[in-house]
Protein backbone atom coordinates (compact mmCIF):
# COMPACT_ATOMS: atom_id res chain seq x y z
CA UNK A 1 0.00 0.00 0.00
CA UNK A 2 1.32 3.44 -0.91
CA UNK A 3 1.53 6.02 1.86
CA UNK A 4 0.63 9.69 1.41
CA UNK A 5 1.15 12.42 3.99
CA UNK A 6 -1.52 15.13 3.76
CA UNK A 7 -2.07 18.33 5.71
CA UNK A 8 -2.72 22.07 5.57
CA UNK A 9 0.43 24.15 5.63
CA UNK A 10 1.26 27.32 7.56
CA UNK A 11 -1.10 29.38 9.72
CA UNK A 12 -4.03 27.98 7.78
CA UNK A 13 -6.90 26.34 9.61
CA UNK A 14 -9.15 25.29 6.71
CA UNK A 15 -10.07 21.77 7.67
CA UNK A 16 -12.90 20.78 5.33
CA UNK A 17 -10.90 20.16 2.16
CA UNK A 18 -8.37 18.28 4.23
CA UNK A 19 -11.04 15.87 5.45
CA UNK A 20 -12.32 15.35 1.89
CA UNK A 21 -8.84 14.56 0.59
CA UNK A 22 -8.34 12.14 3.48
CA UNK A 23 -11.60 10.37 2.69
CA UNK A 24 -11.08 10.13 -1.07
CA UNK A 25 -7.49 8.90 -0.85
CA UNK A 26 -8.50 6.19 1.60
CA UNK A 27 -11.33 5.16 -0.75
CA UNK A 28 -8.71 4.69 -3.43
CA UNK A 29 -6.68 2.39 -1.23
CA UNK A 30 -3.96 4.73 -0.05
CA UNK A 31 -2.53 4.66 3.45
CA UNK A 32 -3.25 8.23 4.51
CA UNK A 33 -1.23 9.96 7.20
CA UNK A 34 -3.15 13.14 7.93
CA UNK A 35 -1.21 15.66 9.99
CA UNK A 36 -4.10 18.16 9.95
CA UNK A 37 -4.15 21.92 9.88
CA UNK A 38 -1.50 24.43 11.00
CA UNK A 39 1.30 22.17 9.88
CA UNK A 40 4.87 23.23 9.21
CA UNK A 41 7.17 21.88 6.51
CA UNK A 42 9.04 20.04 9.24
CA UNK A 43 5.83 18.34 10.39
CA UNK A 44 5.22 17.06 6.84
CA UNK A 45 8.80 15.90 6.44
CA UNK A 46 9.10 14.20 9.83
CA UNK A 47 5.84 12.38 9.22
CA UNK A 48 7.01 11.29 5.77
CA UNK A 49 10.30 9.95 7.14
CA UNK A 50 8.78 7.88 9.95
CA UNK A 51 5.97 6.49 7.80
CA UNK A 52 8.19 5.96 4.73
CA UNK A 53 5.72 7.92 2.64
CA UNK A 54 5.66 7.91 -1.16
CA UNK A 55 4.13 11.36 -1.54
CA UNK A 56 3.34 14.53 0.36
CA UNK A 57 0.17 16.46 -0.53
CA UNK A 58 0.15 20.02 0.73
CA UNK A 59 -3.07 22.02 0.95
CA UNK A 60 -3.33 25.77 1.35
CA UNK A 61 -6.41 27.91 1.10
CA UNK A 62 -5.51 31.22 2.69
CA UNK A 63 -3.26 32.66 0.03
CA UNK A 64 0.12 32.40 1.74
CA UNK A 65 0.93 29.02 0.21
CA UNK A 66 3.75 30.32 -1.89
CA UNK A 67 5.56 31.67 1.16
CA UNK A 68 4.85 28.57 3.22
CA UNK A 69 6.11 26.23 0.49
CA UNK A 70 9.39 27.96 -0.19
CA UNK A 71 12.43 25.64 0.14
CA UNK A 72 10.17 22.65 0.84
CA UNK A 73 11.96 20.48 -1.73
CA UNK A 74 15.36 21.60 -0.46
CA UNK A 75 14.37 20.61 3.07
CA UNK A 76 13.24 17.20 1.81
CA UNK A 77 16.59 16.75 0.13
CA UNK A 78 18.37 17.83 3.29
CA UNK A 79 16.33 15.28 5.28
CA UNK A 80 17.12 12.36 2.99
CA UNK A 81 13.75 12.11 1.24
CA UNK A 82 14.64 14.23 -1.81
CA UNK A 83 12.87 11.89 -4.22
CA UNK A 84 9.46 12.03 -2.59
CA UNK A 85 6.54 13.21 -4.73
CA UNK A 86 5.40 16.69 -3.73
CA UNK A 87 1.92 17.94 -4.58
CA UNK A 88 0.32 21.24 -3.71
CA UNK A 89 -3.21 22.53 -4.23
CA UNK A 90 -5.79 25.13 -3.22
CA UNK A 91 -5.65 28.91 -3.24
CA UNK A 92 -1.92 28.79 -3.35
CA UNK A 93 -1.13 32.39 -4.30
CA UNK A 94 -2.49 35.84 -3.46
CA UNK A 95 -4.36 37.76 -6.14
CA UNK A 96 -5.49 36.80 -9.64
CA UNK A 97 -2.83 35.10 -11.72
CA UNK A 98 -2.82 32.93 -14.78
CA UNK A 99 -2.61 29.45 -13.24
CA UNK A 100 -0.06 28.33 -15.85
CA UNK A 101 2.29 30.93 -14.36
CA UNK A 102 1.56 29.81 -10.85
CA UNK A 103 2.12 26.17 -11.75
CA UNK A 104 5.43 27.04 -13.33
CA UNK A 105 6.52 28.85 -10.19
CA UNK A 106 5.66 25.90 -7.94
CA UNK A 107 7.30 23.40 -10.29
CA UNK A 108 10.42 25.52 -10.18
CA UNK A 109 10.23 25.23 -6.40
CA UNK A 110 10.42 21.47 -6.80
CA UNK A 111 6.75 20.48 -6.63
CA UNK A 112 5.77 17.66 -8.98
CA UNK A 113 2.17 18.83 -9.33
CA UNK A 114 0.25 21.99 -8.50
CA UNK A 115 -3.51 22.38 -8.67
CA UNK A 116 -5.69 25.49 -9.03
CA UNK A 117 -8.71 26.29 -6.86
CA UNK A 118 -11.74 24.18 -7.61
CA UNK A 119 -9.80 21.12 -8.76
CA UNK A 120 -11.62 17.88 -8.09
CA UNK A 121 -9.56 15.65 -5.86
CA UNK A 122 -10.09 12.81 -8.35
CA UNK A 123 -7.83 14.59 -10.80
CA UNK A 124 -5.04 14.57 -8.24
CA UNK A 125 -5.71 10.93 -7.38
CA UNK A 126 -5.33 9.94 -11.03
CA UNK A 127 -2.05 11.84 -11.28
CA UNK A 128 -0.86 10.28 -8.05
CA UNK A 129 -1.58 6.79 -9.32
CA UNK A 130 0.26 7.55 -12.53
CA UNK A 131 3.25 9.09 -10.75
CA UNK A 132 3.54 6.19 -8.31
CA UNK A 133 3.16 3.63 -11.10
CA UNK A 134 -0.13 2.18 -9.88
CA UNK B 1 3.04 -6.87 66.09
CA UNK B 2 3.16 -7.86 62.43
CA UNK B 3 4.81 -5.49 59.98
CA UNK B 4 5.02 -5.37 56.20
CA UNK B 5 8.42 -4.13 55.14
CA UNK B 6 9.17 -1.91 52.14
CA UNK B 7 12.78 -1.55 51.12
CA UNK B 8 14.39 1.02 48.85
CA UNK B 9 18.03 0.36 47.97
CA UNK B 10 18.83 3.97 47.13
CA UNK B 11 22.03 5.34 45.66
CA UNK B 12 23.12 6.66 49.05
CA UNK B 13 20.82 5.12 51.65
CA UNK B 14 18.98 1.87 52.05
CA UNK B 15 15.61 2.97 53.40
CA UNK B 16 13.13 0.81 55.25
CA UNK B 17 9.48 1.55 55.87
CA UNK B 18 7.51 -0.72 58.18
CA UNK B 19 3.76 -0.67 57.72
CA UNK B 20 0.96 -2.04 59.85
CA UNK B 21 -1.36 -3.34 57.15
CA UNK B 22 -4.33 -4.00 59.39
CA UNK B 23 -4.56 -0.62 60.99
CA UNK B 24 -3.06 1.17 57.99
CA UNK B 25 -0.35 3.25 59.53
CA UNK B 26 3.40 3.53 59.34
CA UNK B 27 5.08 1.91 62.28
CA UNK B 28 8.42 3.48 61.53
CA UNK B 29 11.21 4.10 59.06
CA UNK B 30 14.96 3.66 59.23
CA UNK B 31 17.95 3.99 56.99
CA UNK B 32 21.61 3.07 56.66
CA UNK B 33 24.20 3.75 53.95
CA UNK B 34 23.81 1.47 50.91
CA UNK B 35 26.62 -1.05 50.67
CA UNK B 36 26.80 -2.17 47.05
CA UNK B 37 30.57 -2.47 46.93
CA UNK B 38 30.81 -5.02 49.72
CA UNK B 39 27.57 -6.84 50.40
CA UNK B 40 24.32 -5.02 49.84
CA UNK B 41 22.82 -6.92 52.75
CA UNK B 42 25.18 -5.24 55.23
CA UNK B 43 23.43 -1.91 54.81
CA UNK B 44 20.07 -3.59 54.86
CA UNK B 45 20.86 -5.44 58.09
CA UNK B 46 22.06 -2.27 59.72
CA UNK B 47 18.88 -0.44 58.77
CA UNK B 48 16.80 -3.39 59.92
CA UNK B 49 18.44 -3.58 63.33
CA UNK B 50 17.87 0.16 63.72
CA UNK B 51 14.24 -0.37 62.92
CA UNK B 52 13.92 -3.13 65.50
CA UNK B 53 15.74 -1.00 68.03
CA UNK B 54 13.36 1.93 67.57
CA UNK B 55 10.28 -0.26 67.34
CA UNK B 56 10.60 -3.25 69.63
CA UNK B 57 6.88 -3.84 69.11
CA UNK B 58 7.64 -5.43 65.72
CA UNK B 59 7.90 -9.16 66.30
CA UNK B 60 7.16 -10.53 62.88
CA UNK B 61 7.74 -9.41 59.26
CA UNK B 62 4.78 -10.63 57.23
CA UNK B 63 6.19 -9.71 53.85
CA UNK B 64 8.83 -7.65 52.07
CA UNK B 65 8.77 -5.72 48.84
CA UNK B 66 11.80 -3.88 47.44
CA UNK B 67 12.92 -1.45 44.78
CA UNK B 68 16.35 -0.18 43.89
CA UNK B 69 18.18 2.75 42.41
CA UNK B 70 21.54 1.70 43.80
CA UNK B 71 24.74 1.47 41.77
CA UNK B 72 23.73 4.30 39.47
CA UNK B 73 20.14 3.24 38.95
CA UNK B 74 19.00 1.91 35.58
CA UNK B 75 20.82 3.50 32.64
CA UNK B 76 19.41 3.26 29.17
CA UNK B 77 20.18 4.30 25.63
CA UNK B 78 17.33 5.36 23.35
CA UNK B 79 17.61 4.99 19.58
CA UNK B 80 15.00 6.17 17.08
CA UNK B 81 14.57 7.76 13.68
CA UNK B 82 13.27 11.36 13.80
CA UNK B 83 14.21 13.25 16.94
CA UNK B 84 10.76 14.68 17.70
CA UNK B 85 8.99 11.38 16.98
CA UNK B 86 10.38 7.87 17.54
CA UNK B 87 13.47 9.11 19.40
CA UNK B 88 11.22 11.01 21.79
CA UNK B 89 8.85 8.03 22.09
CA UNK B 90 11.79 5.76 22.93
CA UNK B 91 13.05 8.22 25.51
CA UNK B 92 9.64 8.43 27.15
CA UNK B 93 9.40 4.65 27.38
CA UNK B 94 12.76 4.57 29.20
CA UNK B 95 11.91 7.44 31.54
CA UNK B 96 8.48 5.99 32.30
CA UNK B 97 10.15 2.73 33.32
CA UNK B 98 12.29 4.61 35.82
CA UNK B 99 15.51 4.72 33.82
CA UNK B 100 18.03 7.47 33.29
CA UNK B 101 18.55 8.10 29.57
CA UNK B 102 22.19 8.83 29.01
CA UNK B 103 22.64 8.04 25.32
CA UNK B 104 20.22 9.23 22.67
CA UNK B 105 20.67 8.57 18.95
CA UNK B 106 18.59 9.46 15.90
CA UNK B 107 18.59 8.36 12.23
CA UNK B 108 21.39 6.03 11.07
CA UNK B 109 23.87 5.01 13.76
CA UNK B 110 27.45 5.72 12.81
CA UNK B 111 30.32 3.43 13.76
CA UNK B 112 31.59 6.16 16.04
CA UNK B 113 28.24 6.37 17.86
CA UNK B 114 28.08 2.60 18.30
CA UNK B 115 31.61 2.62 19.68
CA UNK B 116 30.64 5.31 22.15
CA UNK B 117 27.55 3.34 23.13
CA UNK B 118 29.54 0.14 23.58
CA UNK B 119 32.03 1.86 25.86
CA UNK B 120 29.34 3.52 27.96
CA UNK B 121 27.91 2.14 31.19
CA UNK B 122 24.50 1.57 29.62
CA UNK B 123 22.35 -1.24 31.05
CA UNK B 124 19.73 -1.65 28.34
CA UNK B 125 19.29 -0.34 24.78
CA UNK B 126 15.88 0.55 23.39
CA UNK B 127 15.84 0.43 19.59
CA UNK B 128 12.91 2.13 17.86
CA UNK B 129 12.28 3.73 14.48
CA UNK B 130 9.45 3.97 11.98
CA UNK B 131 5.70 3.66 12.37
CA UNK B 132 4.17 0.26 11.65
CA UNK B 133 4.28 -0.01 7.87
CA UNK B 134 6.59 2.99 7.74
CA UNK B 135 10.33 3.32 7.46
CA UNK B 136 12.15 0.07 8.19
CA UNK B 137 15.42 0.67 6.42
CA UNK B 138 16.80 2.79 9.28
CA UNK B 139 16.03 0.43 12.16
CA UNK B 140 17.43 -2.50 10.18
CA UNK B 141 20.60 -0.54 9.49
CA UNK B 142 20.88 0.28 13.19
CA UNK B 143 20.29 -3.34 14.22
CA UNK B 144 23.09 -4.40 11.88
CA UNK B 145 25.43 -1.82 13.37
CA UNK B 146 24.64 -3.00 16.90
CA UNK B 147 25.29 -6.57 15.84
CA UNK B 148 28.58 -5.80 14.08
CA UNK B 149 29.83 -4.07 17.20
CA UNK B 150 28.61 -6.92 19.40
CA UNK B 151 27.04 -4.50 21.81
CA UNK B 152 27.05 -6.27 25.16
CA UNK B 153 23.74 -4.90 26.48
CA UNK B 154 20.24 -6.37 26.16
CA UNK B 155 18.45 -4.74 23.22
CA UNK B 156 14.72 -4.10 23.23
CA UNK B 157 13.40 -3.78 19.69
CA UNK B 158 10.29 -1.57 19.71
CA UNK B 159 10.06 -0.11 16.20
CA UNK B 160 8.24 -0.67 12.92
CA UNK B 161 6.82 -4.18 13.18
CA UNK B 162 7.49 -4.81 9.48
CA UNK B 163 11.20 -4.83 10.27
CA UNK B 164 10.99 -7.40 13.06
CA UNK B 165 11.55 -10.52 10.94
CA UNK B 166 14.69 -9.09 9.42
CA UNK B 167 15.98 -7.85 12.76
CA UNK B 168 15.39 -11.26 14.27
CA UNK B 169 17.46 -12.80 11.46
CA UNK B 170 20.22 -10.29 12.16
CA UNK B 171 20.38 -11.03 15.90
CA UNK B 172 19.60 -14.74 15.76
CA UNK B 173 22.56 -16.96 16.56
CA UNK B 174 24.69 -14.08 17.82
CA UNK B 175 25.59 -13.31 21.41
CA UNK B 176 23.13 -10.44 21.41
CA UNK B 177 20.29 -10.71 23.87
CA UNK B 178 17.22 -9.17 22.29
CA UNK B 179 13.53 -8.75 22.96
CA UNK B 180 10.95 -7.80 20.35
CA UNK B 181 7.97 -5.82 21.64
CA UNK B 182 5.25 -3.46 20.36
CA UNK B 183 6.28 -0.37 18.46
CA UNK B 184 6.59 2.65 20.80
CA UNK B 185 5.03 4.78 18.03
CA UNK B 186 2.79 2.48 15.98
CA UNK B 187 1.11 5.38 14.19
CA UNK B 188 2.32 8.89 13.67
CA UNK B 189 2.40 10.78 17.00
CA UNK B 190 0.69 7.91 18.83
CA UNK B 191 2.59 6.83 21.91
CA UNK B 192 2.48 3.19 22.96
CA UNK B 193 5.06 2.49 25.63
CA UNK B 194 3.38 -0.02 27.94
CA UNK B 195 4.89 -3.20 26.53
CA UNK B 196 8.33 -1.63 26.27
CA UNK B 197 8.09 -0.45 29.89
CA UNK B 198 7.01 -3.89 30.96
CA UNK B 199 9.98 -5.60 29.35
CA UNK B 200 12.38 -2.99 30.75
CA UNK B 201 11.16 -3.84 34.22
CA UNK B 202 11.51 -7.55 33.51
CA UNK B 203 15.10 -7.20 32.30
CA UNK B 204 15.85 -4.99 35.29
CA UNK B 205 14.58 -7.66 37.67
CA UNK B 206 16.15 -10.61 35.86
CA UNK B 207 19.50 -9.21 34.83
CA UNK B 208 20.44 -5.71 35.87
CA UNK B 209 19.96 -6.28 39.58
CA UNK B 210 22.43 -9.12 39.36
CA UNK B 211 24.99 -7.19 37.35
CA UNK B 212 24.94 -4.47 39.97
CA UNK B 213 25.54 -6.83 42.86
CA UNK B 214 22.14 -6.26 44.41
CA UNK B 215 20.86 -9.72 43.56
CA UNK B 216 22.34 -11.11 46.77
CA UNK B 217 19.73 -9.21 48.68
CA UNK B 218 17.08 -11.43 47.12
CA UNK B 219 18.22 -14.43 49.15
CA UNK B 220 16.68 -12.73 52.08
CA UNK B 221 14.08 -10.32 50.91
CA UNK B 222 12.60 -11.89 47.81
CA UNK B 223 12.47 -10.24 44.40
CA UNK B 224 13.38 -6.59 43.87
CA UNK B 225 10.44 -5.67 41.75
CA UNK B 226 11.23 -2.35 40.12
CA UNK B 227 13.55 0.64 39.86
CA UNK B 228 12.78 3.23 42.56
CA UNK B 229 11.65 6.01 40.19
CA UNK B 230 9.03 3.69 38.73
CA UNK B 231 7.73 3.05 42.23
CA UNK B 232 7.35 6.80 42.75
CA UNK B 233 5.52 7.12 39.44
CA UNK B 234 3.16 4.28 40.37
CA UNK B 235 2.45 5.90 43.72
CA UNK B 236 1.66 9.19 42.00
CA UNK B 237 -0.63 7.44 39.52
CA UNK B 238 -2.55 5.69 42.27
CA UNK B 239 -2.87 8.86 44.28
CA UNK B 240 -4.21 10.67 41.23
CA UNK B 241 -6.65 8.01 40.01
CA UNK B 242 -7.94 6.78 43.35
CA UNK B 243 -8.93 3.18 43.92
CA UNK B 244 -12.43 1.71 43.88
CA UNK B 245 -14.54 3.91 46.16
CA UNK B 246 -11.63 5.94 47.49
CA UNK B 247 -11.31 9.15 45.55
CA UNK B 248 -7.94 10.25 44.16
CA UNK B 249 -6.44 13.71 43.98
CA UNK B 250 -6.93 14.20 40.23
CA UNK B 251 -4.20 15.85 38.18
CA UNK B 252 -1.05 16.09 40.24
CA UNK B 253 2.70 16.52 40.16
CA UNK B 254 5.50 14.97 42.15
CA UNK B 255 8.81 16.75 42.18
CA UNK B 256 12.01 15.34 43.62
CA UNK B 257 15.06 17.57 43.85
CA UNK B 258 18.13 15.46 44.46
CA UNK B 259 21.88 15.87 44.65
CA UNK B 260 22.46 15.07 40.99
CA UNK B 261 19.09 15.31 39.25
CA UNK B 262 15.63 16.79 39.52
CA UNK B 263 12.78 14.43 38.65
CA UNK B 264 9.33 15.71 37.76
CA UNK B 265 6.33 13.39 37.44
CA UNK B 266 2.90 14.54 36.33
CA UNK B 267 -0.27 12.50 36.17
CA UNK B 268 -2.99 13.76 33.87
CA UNK B 269 -3.88 14.08 30.22
CA UNK B 270 -2.99 17.78 30.04
CA UNK B 271 -5.20 18.36 27.00
CA UNK B 272 -5.85 21.92 25.77
CA UNK B 273 -8.43 23.75 27.84
CA UNK B 274 -9.63 26.10 25.10
CA UNK B 275 -11.03 25.51 21.65
CA UNK B 276 -8.60 27.79 19.83
CA UNK B 277 -5.67 25.72 21.08
CA UNK B 278 -4.36 22.94 18.87
CA UNK B 279 -2.27 20.10 20.21
CA UNK B 280 1.06 19.60 18.46
CA UNK B 281 3.75 16.96 18.62
CA UNK B 282 3.94 13.43 19.99
CA UNK B 283 1.18 12.24 22.32
CA UNK B 284 2.00 12.84 25.98
CA UNK B 285 2.09 9.91 28.40
CA UNK B 286 -0.67 10.05 31.05
CA UNK B 287 1.96 9.44 33.72
CA UNK B 288 4.91 11.47 32.54
CA UNK B 289 8.36 11.57 34.07
CA UNK B 290 11.22 13.83 33.11
CA UNK B 291 14.70 13.78 34.61
CA UNK B 292 16.99 16.79 34.50
CA UNK B 293 20.61 15.70 34.78
CA UNK B 294 21.94 19.24 34.99
CA UNK B 295 19.69 20.34 37.86
CA UNK B 296 20.75 19.17 41.29
CA UNK B 297 21.86 20.42 44.67
CA UNK B 298 25.42 19.07 44.63
CA UNK B 299 26.88 17.01 41.78
CA UNK B 300 25.45 19.31 39.14
CA UNK B 301 25.62 22.56 41.12
CA UNK B 302 28.30 23.98 38.86
CA UNK B 303 26.10 23.55 35.81
CA UNK B 304 23.52 25.95 37.21
CA UNK B 305 25.26 29.04 35.97
CA UNK B 306 24.96 27.72 32.42
CA UNK B 307 21.20 27.91 32.86
CA UNK B 308 20.74 30.98 35.01
CA UNK B 309 22.95 34.04 34.78
CA UNK B 310 24.64 35.41 37.86
CA UNK B 311 22.23 38.34 37.73
CA UNK B 312 19.15 36.12 37.53
CA UNK B 313 20.48 33.80 40.22
CA UNK B 314 20.13 36.61 42.74
CA UNK B 315 16.41 36.82 42.03
CA UNK B 316 15.98 33.45 43.71
CA UNK B 317 17.20 34.69 47.07
CA UNK B 318 14.49 35.71 49.51
CA UNK B 319 13.61 39.39 49.48
CA UNK B 320 14.62 39.74 53.12
CA UNK B 321 17.84 37.76 52.65
CA UNK B 322 20.56 39.72 54.44
CA UNK B 323 23.39 37.36 53.57
CA UNK B 324 26.21 38.26 51.32
CA UNK B 325 26.44 35.32 48.90
CA UNK B 326 29.40 34.57 46.70
CA UNK B 327 27.57 32.60 44.04
CA UNK B 328 30.53 31.08 42.20
CA UNK B 329 32.31 30.05 45.35
CA UNK B 330 29.23 28.59 46.98
CA UNK B 331 28.33 26.54 43.92
CA UNK B 332 31.86 25.29 43.53
CA UNK B 333 32.01 24.22 47.12
CA UNK B 334 28.87 22.17 46.75
CA UNK B 335 29.92 20.39 43.59
CA UNK B 336 33.35 19.56 45.06
CA UNK B 337 32.01 18.35 48.37
CA UNK B 338 28.84 16.51 47.47
CA UNK B 339 28.18 15.53 51.09
CA UNK B 340 28.15 19.18 52.12
CA UNK B 341 25.49 19.96 54.71
CA UNK B 342 24.54 23.60 55.32
CA UNK B 343 25.12 24.82 58.87
CA UNK B 344 24.90 28.58 58.84
CA UNK B 345 21.92 30.70 57.89
CA UNK B 346 23.90 31.88 54.88
CA UNK B 347 24.46 28.34 53.63
CA UNK B 348 20.87 27.36 54.18
CA UNK B 349 19.60 30.34 52.25
CA UNK B 350 21.93 29.54 49.40
CA UNK B 351 20.73 25.92 49.24
CA UNK B 352 17.20 27.21 49.15
CA UNK B 353 18.01 29.36 46.14
CA UNK B 354 19.52 26.37 44.33
CA UNK B 355 16.44 24.29 45.08
CA UNK B 356 14.22 27.07 43.74
CA UNK B 357 16.18 27.17 40.50
CA UNK B 358 15.91 23.39 40.17
CA UNK B 359 12.15 23.56 40.69
CA UNK B 360 11.68 26.48 38.33
CA UNK B 361 13.85 25.29 35.44
CA UNK B 362 12.73 21.65 35.63
CA UNK B 363 9.14 22.91 35.48
CA UNK B 364 9.86 24.96 32.37
CA UNK B 365 11.16 21.83 30.69
CA UNK B 366 8.42 19.49 31.85
CA UNK B 367 5.34 21.60 31.30
CA UNK B 368 3.66 22.25 27.95
CA UNK B 369 3.81 25.63 26.28
CA UNK B 370 1.78 27.56 23.75
CA UNK B 371 2.82 29.49 20.68
CA UNK B 372 0.61 32.09 19.05
CA UNK B 373 -0.18 31.71 15.35
CA UNK B 374 -1.77 34.70 13.65
CA UNK B 375 -4.20 33.28 11.13
CA UNK B 376 -6.64 35.10 8.86
CA UNK B 377 -9.34 33.72 11.16
CA UNK B 378 -7.80 35.31 14.25
CA UNK B 379 -5.19 34.17 16.71
CA UNK B 380 -4.81 30.44 17.23
CA UNK B 381 -2.43 28.63 19.55
CA UNK B 382 -0.25 25.60 19.26
CA UNK B 383 0.16 23.64 22.44
CA UNK B 384 3.17 21.36 22.77
CA UNK B 385 3.23 19.20 25.90
CA UNK B 386 0.78 19.11 28.79
CA UNK B 387 -1.51 21.92 29.93
CA UNK B 388 -1.14 21.82 33.71
CA UNK B 389 -2.94 25.07 34.53
CA UNK B 390 -5.71 23.27 36.43
CA UNK B 391 -3.38 20.91 38.26
CA UNK B 392 -4.53 20.61 41.85
CA UNK B 393 -1.64 19.17 43.83
CA UNK B 394 2.11 19.56 43.79
CA UNK B 395 3.91 17.07 46.01
CA UNK B 396 7.51 17.52 47.04
CA UNK B 397 9.69 14.53 47.90
CA UNK B 398 13.41 13.73 48.27
CA UNK B 399 15.86 14.75 50.97
CA UNK B 400 16.15 18.42 50.09
CA UNK B 401 12.45 19.16 50.25
CA UNK B 402 11.55 16.86 53.10
CA UNK B 403 14.01 18.35 55.54
CA UNK B 404 13.64 21.96 54.46
CA UNK B 405 11.49 24.27 56.58
CA UNK B 406 10.65 26.32 53.53
CA UNK B 407 9.86 23.44 51.19
CA UNK B 408 6.49 24.86 50.26
CA UNK B 409 8.05 28.17 49.37
CA UNK B 410 10.56 26.40 47.15
CA UNK B 411 7.81 24.51 45.37
CA UNK B 412 5.88 27.67 44.66
CA UNK B 413 8.45 28.14 41.92
CA UNK B 414 6.48 25.73 39.75
CA UNK B 415 3.51 28.09 39.68
CA UNK B 416 2.43 30.34 36.82
CA UNK B 417 4.89 33.21 36.31
CA UNK B 418 4.36 36.50 34.57
CA UNK B 419 7.69 36.28 32.80
CA UNK B 420 6.92 32.75 31.59
CA UNK B 421 3.43 33.46 30.32
CA UNK B 422 3.59 30.95 27.47
CA UNK B 423 4.30 28.03 29.80
CA UNK B 424 1.18 26.16 30.90
CA UNK B 425 2.17 25.98 34.58
CA UNK B 426 -0.17 25.25 37.48
CA UNK B 427 -2.09 28.34 38.54
CA UNK B 428 -2.82 27.77 42.17
CA UNK B 429 -2.07 24.24 43.30
CA UNK B 430 -2.04 22.99 46.88
CA UNK B 431 1.46 22.06 47.90
CA UNK B 432 2.06 18.91 49.94
CA UNK B 433 5.28 17.46 51.29
CA UNK B 434 6.14 13.79 51.56
CA UNK B 435 7.33 14.40 55.13
CA UNK B 436 7.74 10.76 56.09
CA UNK B 437 9.47 9.95 52.78
CA UNK B 438 7.08 7.18 51.88
CA UNK B 439 6.17 7.70 48.21
CA UNK B 440 8.48 5.01 46.76
CA UNK B 441 7.41 2.64 49.52
CA UNK B 442 3.74 3.28 48.76
CA UNK B 443 4.37 2.65 45.06
CA UNK B 444 5.75 -0.74 46.03
CA UNK B 445 2.94 -1.44 48.43
CA UNK B 446 0.38 -0.50 45.78
CA UNK B 447 1.31 -3.59 43.78
CA UNK B 448 -0.31 -5.83 46.39
CA UNK B 449 -2.31 -3.51 48.61
CA UNK B 450 -3.42 -0.53 46.53
CA UNK B 451 -6.20 0.37 48.91
CA UNK B 452 -3.94 0.61 51.93
CA UNK B 453 -1.24 2.45 49.99
CA UNK B 454 -3.73 5.05 48.78
CA UNK B 455 -5.26 5.61 52.20
CA UNK B 456 -1.88 6.02 53.78
CA UNK B 457 -0.66 8.47 51.15
CA UNK B 458 -3.72 10.61 51.73
CA UNK B 459 -2.92 10.55 55.38
CA UNK B 460 0.83 11.07 55.33
CA UNK B 461 1.32 13.72 52.64
CA UNK B 462 1.09 17.02 54.45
Amino acid sequence: MKTVVIGVIGADVHAVGNKIIDYVLKEHGFNVVNIGVLSSQEDFINAAIETDADAIMVSSLYGHGEMDCRYFREKCEESGIGNIKLYVGGNIVVGKHEFKEVEKRFKKMGFDRAYPPGTKIDAAVNDLKEDLGL
Amino acid sequence: MEAFLLVDFGSTYTKLTAVNLEEEYIIGTSKAPTTVKTNVLDGYDKALSRLYQDHPEIDHISGISACSSAAGGLKMAAIGLVEELTVEAAKRACLGAGAIVKQVYSHHLTKREVKELKESDTDIVLLAGGTNGGNKECIIHNAKRLKEAEVPFPIIVAGNKDANDEIEEIFEGTSIEYYIVDNVMPQLKKLNVDEAKHIIRKIFIDKIIEAKGIKRAEERIGEIIMPTPEAVLLAAELLSNGYEDIEGFGELMVIDIGGATTDVHTIGEGYPKRTEVLLKGLQEPFAKRTVEGDLGMRFSANALLNLVSNYNFKKYFEVDDQCNHDIDKSLNRRSQDVDFIPHTKDEEEFDKAIAKICADVSMSRHVGHVEVVHTPLGDMYYQTGKDLTDLRYVIGTGGVLIYNQDAKKILQQVNKKSDKALELRPTNPSILIDKSYILAAMGLLSQKYPRTALKMMKQYLL
